[in-house]
């Protein structure tokens, strides 16, 4: 993991061929808008020119960005670069989607920059590739590994998806065999959640689709991490997995650990010293906000110490990198309840911090509400 | 002054005085037809819900006789229940007479006697009433011997009336003119009054309700509380008309109300004297005896942010109701609160439901105690009603709990259920007796401490709402005691301590571990809760961990929702209390101490 002190900088690509019905990042599937976005995101870009120190991540997410055309994405580049500086070692990622992937495209990935690909495979079982329908198969999911390790990418991550409401554990194994046979840096294995406003949650709010059991989805999160650990791979984050330190994804550690952040599109947060904001949903509106020659925030909050401190907290359980002991040294009512934690084997002290376990990824999220002041 | 009589309506239970007084108010004109509600004294929400009347209030009717002649009655309308005897008490100092009804079928019952050897004690004149003649049940015959024999008072006095039908008001009214004397006392006497009630209202301050004995007041004149010296200025005086009248004076024999901006709560105590400072009187009138408590809880407040609040809460309420008596307690799992004293059972009930709805207070109540003794092995004895002094186990050479005689009336049909009941909660000596057709009275010997913690909520569980209970303290028995514990996670929670009988320790133990069990929220880990004697675990239960809250997502977009959330379910725990690393919900302290739902 490199220098914690540099910033990210996130842009949001909000096109999408198709809806996915378990997905409730924001995005449109009518791609006749995509010259408009553009001219707004090279406006706002213009807005934050040297308002950022140097930057040391730019991750494209989205929406899918592997679905602009190589001029686009150009030019989009091209205005970051001049209007940003970076660091040498930038880590550059592109979230991309096995059915856009053409060895032509990677190459101009890399002519661009771009030195990281984060695949949004989901799985290599075509039964359940179809039930998230995907555009893609099992077997396009692989070609595009297999171009991806052609052109050169030396940090790839592979994104799944498990605890589908019928899965079997077997099934499961298969995919994640399969992801490792292409020896990724990452790994991001991502549990089922059923957002209400998606389409899954729709349907699942009129009983047309039962989520896993509990117990089911724990033992899925329980073997996913120890089988990974077995193949070498540090469990970083609840969801994340790297070949080794130097390959957990940069750009996302930033937001675990408060570091500044710029999120430039439609729906993109921004994280700077204690303040946070976040740009208009819908392309329209961040369009027009810029086109009036005012940014398109359309929300900003600034963190108390207290909400800091919860934030710290929750964000902290979820990582290995854990919490710094001190501040829980500091308050002799907090020690009580790290010693009962401890001895229920949910954390772990090591080298001045105190680190969720396994056991304790899984309650991560309500931890920090046993720490009260 | 020859025109006042003071008087007071004392009965057991149900024997129909807020009735009575609702008549008298009619009857007097003191409110028009579309004023009146029955019931109308009692002014809080408790009482009209209940039934019952909590508060004594004071009313002034003015009465004109059969020759014309214009009176003033002060009624004081007084409880029933055994555990307000005490607000009984602090009324009859203020009369010259009483009226005693008894109703014209249940005859003459605990309280009636009671209250007619408290009404003797103050010299009142006591004009016997029998009520409810309406009533198709009713045996005035057997009344009247009942009257006679039981209460030696002269069953030809006694006056016929249904108070519900309006009949023979008139006659009572009479009498309380040509029987009871007027007030004594002198007007030109130095100022002597006595404080009998008060209140607290946020804008003028404590409202002493008092019965002046010597001498007159009038706004504008310093007045003194002789207990503290403490000087004030009178804005107002007056009589209680259901509202408060202000008056140019009060004078002797009146009862009324001086209002003089007192701002400091404890300056006002129940029983003092009030005197002018220019002319004190010689020396306060004899107060009353200070209420003694039975029941113990201590009550801690949820967040500890709401101390000072509690602390002003119990100031302000203790002025309205001198019975509750309470000192300083802390606990080490709940921190700073209060052991309070009560009266009995119901007056603990009542307190908590005034603090929670007059108040605004929410807090924890620790499971109610009785006072216990013990003889050390040096012969000293102690009194503890708090499991937190209970003595060195090896110290220890008796015990004693105190005994109750409880009546209990029901259907015949539930006679068995009742007797089980009884039974299992240590009771002996039972007696029976048939006071009316289809209707037994069952007496038991028992421990209060049986009956302080749901034993009347299972009474009327099984008897579906058709049994009624009372209660009288009668002696000290040796006892075998021992102190449970109870603990989460190791740690002991001292407020769920309570000291018990050997024999119903196991099953209270078992009762509180499954209660809490039950109300304790899944945590992240597993949490044990036990029941200890010494360091004897004697039950356990377990609150099995929850599996997994954790979302698979927390990026850019999804920490401040996060955080949100989880700002929200914090502040859903501000209700609840952490024990060590554990937290207990404010419903789990109240949930130990109901029945189980067998």
């Amino acid at each position: 993991m490199s220098s914690i002190e540099q910033a990210g900088l996130y842009v949001h690509v909000p096109f999408c061929r198709t809806k996915c019905p378990y997905c409730d990042f924001y995005s449109v599937t009518d791609l006749s808008l995509v010259s408009r976005w553009l001219e707004g995101l090279q406006k706002e870009v213009s807005y934050y020119k040297d308002r950022f120190d140097t930057f040391d991540t730019i991750y494209l997410g989205g929406g899918t960005p592997t679905l602009l055309e190589e001029r686009d994405l150009t030019v989009l580049m091209d205005s970051l670069f001049q209007s940003f500086s970076f660091s040498p070692d930038t880590e550059i990622t592109i979230e991309a989607n096995p059915d856009d992937i053409s060895l032509e495209k990677l190459l101009s990935f890399r002519d661009m920059g771009i030195n990281r690909i984060s695949l949004g495979a989901q799985s290599f079982n075509d039964d359940e590739l179809r039930f998230l329908q995907r555009r893609h198969t099992a077997r396009q999911a692989e070609k595009s590994l297999e171009l991806i390790r052609a052109s050169g990418f030396e940090n790839v991550g592979i994104d799944l998806i498990n605890g589908l409401p019928e899965q079997t554990e077997s099934a499961w194994i298969k995919t994640i065999n399969r992801a490792l046979d292409f020896r990724p840096e990452h790994l991001s294995c991502y549990q089922m959640t059923i957002e209400k406003r998606t389409p899954f949650g729709k349907m699942s709010a009129a009983g047309n689709l039962k989520p896993i059991d509990v117990n089911r989805e724990r033992e899925l999160f329980l073997f996913t991490s120890r089988f990974l650990k077995e193949n070498g791979y540090i469990h970083y984050e609840i969801s994340n997995y790297a070949k080794d330190l130097e390959h957990c994804s940069r750009h996302n550690l930033k937001y675990w650990k408060h570091n500044s952040y710029l999120g430039l599109g439609p729906a993109a947060h921004s994280f700077q010293g204690s303040k946070r904001w976040w740009n208009a949903k819908s392309i329209e509106s961040y369009c027009r906000t810029l086109d009036e020659r005012r940014l398109p925030v359309a929300g900003t909050e600034s963190l108390s110490a207290e909400q800091h401190q919860l934030e710290m907290l929750f964000l902290g359980f979820r990582t290995r990198e854990g919490i710094d002991y001190e501040i829980i040294q500091g308050k002799p009512q907090w020690r009580k309840v790290i010693s009962q934690l401890d001895t229920s084997g949910l954390i772990t002290i090591r080298d001045g911090r105190v680190v969720s376990t396994l056991q304790g990824f899984l309650v991560a999220d309500s931890l920090s509400l046993l720490f009260q002041d | 002054m020859r025109r006042i009589r003071n008087f007071c309506i004392i009965a057991h239970i149900d024997h129909g005085k807020s009735t009575l007084a609702d008549r008298f108010i009619q009857y007097t004109g003191l409110v028009n037809e579309r004023q009146f509600r029955d019931q109308i004294l009692d002014t809080m929400d408790i009482e009209r819900e209940r039934g019952i009347t909590i508060k004594s209030q004071t009313v002034t009717l003015p009465y004109t006789t059969r020759q014309g002649k214009i009176f003033e009655l002060n009624l004081i309308d007084t409880p029933g229940h055994v555990d307000f005897t005490y607000e009984v008490s602090r009324a009859l100092a203020s009369c010259e007479g009483a009226v005693l009804i008894v109703d014209a079928s249940q005859g003459v019952e605990a309280q009636t006697l009671a209250n007619l050897y408290m009404a003797m004690e103050h010299d009142l004149v006591v004009i016997p009433v029998i009520n409810k003649i309406d009533l198709p049940s009713a045996d005035i015959d057997r009344v009247k011997k009942e009257i006679e024999n039981e209460l030696a008072l002269d069953p030809e006095e006694a006056l016929l009336c249904s108070a519900k039908d309006g009949v023979g008001i008139e006659e009572v009214l009479e009498a309380i003119v040509e029987k009871i004397p007027p007030p004594a006392g002198a007007v030109r006497k130095p100022f002597a009054a006595l404080i009998f009630d008060a209140n607290y209202d946020s804008f003028r301050g404590t409202i002493i309700s008092c019965r002046v004995f010597d001498g007159s007041v009038r706004p504008g004149d310093t007045i003194r509380l002789m207990s503290n010296r403490a000087t004030y200025r009178v804005e107002e005086v007056g009589l209680f008309r259901l509202t408060r009248e202000p008056k140019k004076e009060l004078s002797a024999g009146e009862v009324g109300y001086i209002i003089s901006g007192i701002k400091t709560v404890s300056d006002t105590r129940i029983g003092d004297t009030v005197t002018l400072d220019s002319h004190p009187a010689p020396e306060p009138l004899s107060g009353f005896k200070a209420a003694k408590p039975v029941v113990f809880s201590s009550i801690y407040p949820i967040s500890t942010e709401d101390y000072q609040s509690i602390v002003e809460a119990l100031e302000k309420y203790k002025l309205n109701d001198a019975a509750l008596v309470y000192e300083k307690d802390s606990s080490v799992a709940l921190g700073q609160g209060f052991r309070c004293g009560f009266l009995g059972l119901l007056h603990l009930e009542i307190v908590q439901e005034r603090l929670e709805r007059e108040y605004d207070q929410s807090f924890i109540m620790t499971v109610p105690s009785v006072q216990y003794q013990f003889t050390l092995n040096d012969g000293t004895k102690v009194q503890v009603d708090n499991p937190q002094y209970y003595p060195d186990p090896i110290e220890i050479q008796s015990s004693e709990e105190p005994f109750i005689k409880a009546s209990i009336l029901i259907p015949e049909r539930y006679m068995g259920a009742v007797m089980k009941l009884c039974l299992e909660r240590r009771g002996v000596n039972s007696k029976f007796s048939y006071p009316v057709p289809g209707r037994i009275e069952i007496s038991f010997e028992m421990p209060l401490s049986e009956v302080v913690v749901d034993f009347y909520d299972r009474l009327k569980t099984i008897t579906q709402g058709y049994g009624s209970f009372d209660y009288e303290l009668t002696d000290y028995r040796d006892s075998n005691l021992v102190k449970l514990d109870i603990m989460v996670n190791g740690e002991k929670v001292d407020a769920l301590s309570l000291i018990v009988h050997r024999d119903r320790a196991r099953q209270w133990g078992v009762q509180v571990c499954d209660r809490l069990k039950e109300e304790i929220p899944r945590h992240q880990f597993k949490i044990a809760i036990q029941g200890a004697i010494g360091g004897k675990i004697i039950s356990r239960s377990t609150v099995s961990a929850f599996r997994k809250d954790v979302t698979a997502k927390c990026y850019g977009g999804d920490i401040t929702r996060k955080r949100k959330l989880l700002e929200k379910q914090k502040k859903g725990k501000k209700r609840m209390k952490m024990v060590g690393s554990v937290l207990i919900p404010q419903s789990a302290f109240v949930a130990v101490l109901k029945a189980d739902n067998e």
